[in-house]
């Protein structure tokens, strides 16, 4: 394959000649692994800027609903069960790992139906904390519709085609790659609107081969303007996507405006599960818990720069705290902490510009 | 978080298969699914099969890449 990564990096050569300079955003944590993995960045010219945007579902989460699940945590006796780079997110120091050496029962688990299968076996309440774009939610949904009486969902799902409605309008980019995982799921038809912001996309795959293809692809379509939306993902993306399982997530889930990390409210970005399944629907039956909850700002967390970070305006070398105060052993922002955060990915293959 | 892995479906035992990831058996789901059957590839994310991975789209991207690099 090597002798492939050279053609395709020769072609890239080619035609971004031309260009003074070209903005190409990524919008999944897999890609940035790939790109700092095989060190992308130093094989393509310096004028083909490769910036990351928001896509690691961990690193996106505000602090808010991590403090709401601490809050439950603190007052009720349950299971709370959650993905492992999710438990290790600090806020003020603490992450869900702390309450678990504290002796709250926190569980890491592969998938949600470990959680299920915990609430199956268990007299207590189980509360799984949910998180994760449209690749991940058709796995919740189904798991609500066979939740049993003692299990809770606590959604911090967020869709991610809203995110791109946020991010494009006056934009910088001139490209986008668009994340491969979320389009099985959504398909290529779900990036049709945002065709109207006439900045060229790409549904990429995770190799490094695909990536570079996608950036190849991407300069073609800046310089003649046209297509607006390509798919170089084929083997794992079809046009209309997995309806089967854009059925599950839209019966479960309804959208409301959501808060993200760095990048403010964005209308219908979170996913509430719908009023058919509120009877899992963990905000719903704790909501007496919550009447007190009020969210406050970690002091820790002032010179983080995660924010700028997932918009892209920033990279992890121009944070203060980046391997000084802030590492992947003890973390203080969250893209430190997620293997699809910038930072940390960045700390485990060195800087990669 | 959003990282999918391909994986060959060994057995179904609807909803749920059992499927070789990178050699390690592994149960998982695969009712979004249609007409899964054993020696198909699977993209498996979190216990759950999101997607077929077909050989002809397998096939089809190299055909792209080929007309690309030739251009």
């Amino acid at each position: 394959m090597g002798g492939v990564v050279e053609r395709i990096v020769e072609k890239i050569r080619e035609e971004s000649k031309e260009f003074e300079e070209v903005k190409i955003m990524h919008l999944c944590g897999t890609h940035e692994d790939t790109i700092s993995k095989y060190n992308i960045r130093s094989l393509i010219p310096e004028n083909v800027k490769l910036l990351a945007g928001p896509g690691c579902p961990v690193c996106i989460i505000p602090d808010e609903d991590l403090q709401k699940v601490f809050h439950l945590l603190e007052r009720e006796d349950v299971i709370l069960t959650t993905f492992g780079d999710m438990a290790r997110v600090p806020f003020e120091g603490k992450s869900l790992f702390h309450y678990r050496a504290k002796g709250k029962d926190v569980r890491i688990v592969y998938s949600v139906f470990d959680a299920l299968e915990i609430a199956k076996n268990s007299d207590k309440n189980v509360v799984f904390f949910a998180i994760g774009f449209e690749t991940t939610m058709p796995s919740t949904a189904v798991a609500a519709k066979e939740a049993p009486e003692n299990f809770f969902i606590f959604s911090a799902h967020r869709f991610f085609i809203p995110a791109m409605e946020a991010l494009m309008p006056n934009s910088e980019i001139d490209g986008y790659i668009n994340p491969g995982h979320v389009s099985t799921i959504v398909g290529v038809v779900a990036y049709e609107s945002l065709t109207k912001y006439k900045t060229p996309m790409v549904i990429s795959g995770f190799e490094p081969e695909d990536v570079l293809l996608s950036i190849l692809m991407l300069l073609k379509a800046i310089k003649n303007g046209s297509p607006l939306l390509m798919n170089e993902y084929v083997r794992a993306v079809r046009y209309e996507g997995n309806v089967k399982a854009k059925e599950v997530m839209n019966e479960v889930f309804d959208a409301e405006d959501g808060s993200w990390r760095g990048l403010g409210i964005i209308p219908n970005s979170k996913a509430s599960l719908s009023r058919v399944y509120e009877n899992c629907d963990a905000e719903k039956f704790f909501e007496d818990v919550f009447e007190d909850f009020v969210p406050k700002e970690d002091k820790r967390k002032k010179n983080c720069l995660c924010g700028e970070i997932l918009k892209g305006k920033a990279f992890p070398t121009d944070c203060k705290l980046f391997m000084k105060a802030c590492t992947p052993r003890d973390p203080i922002g969250s893209c430190m902490v997620s293997f699809e955060g910038t930072c940390n990915i960045w700390a485990k293959y060195g800087k990669s510009l | 978080m959003c990282l999918a892995i391909p994986a060959k479906v060994l057995e179904i035992d609807y909803p749920f298969a059992t499927v070789s990831l990178g050699g390690a058996k592994r149960k998982v789901r695969v009712d979004l699914l249609e007409d899964v059957k054993p020696g198909d590839y699977v993209l498996v994310h979190v216990g759950l099969a999101i997607q077929k991975v077909s050989e002809e789209e397998v096939k089809e991207i190299e055909r792209l890449w080929e007309e690309l690099l030739k251009e």
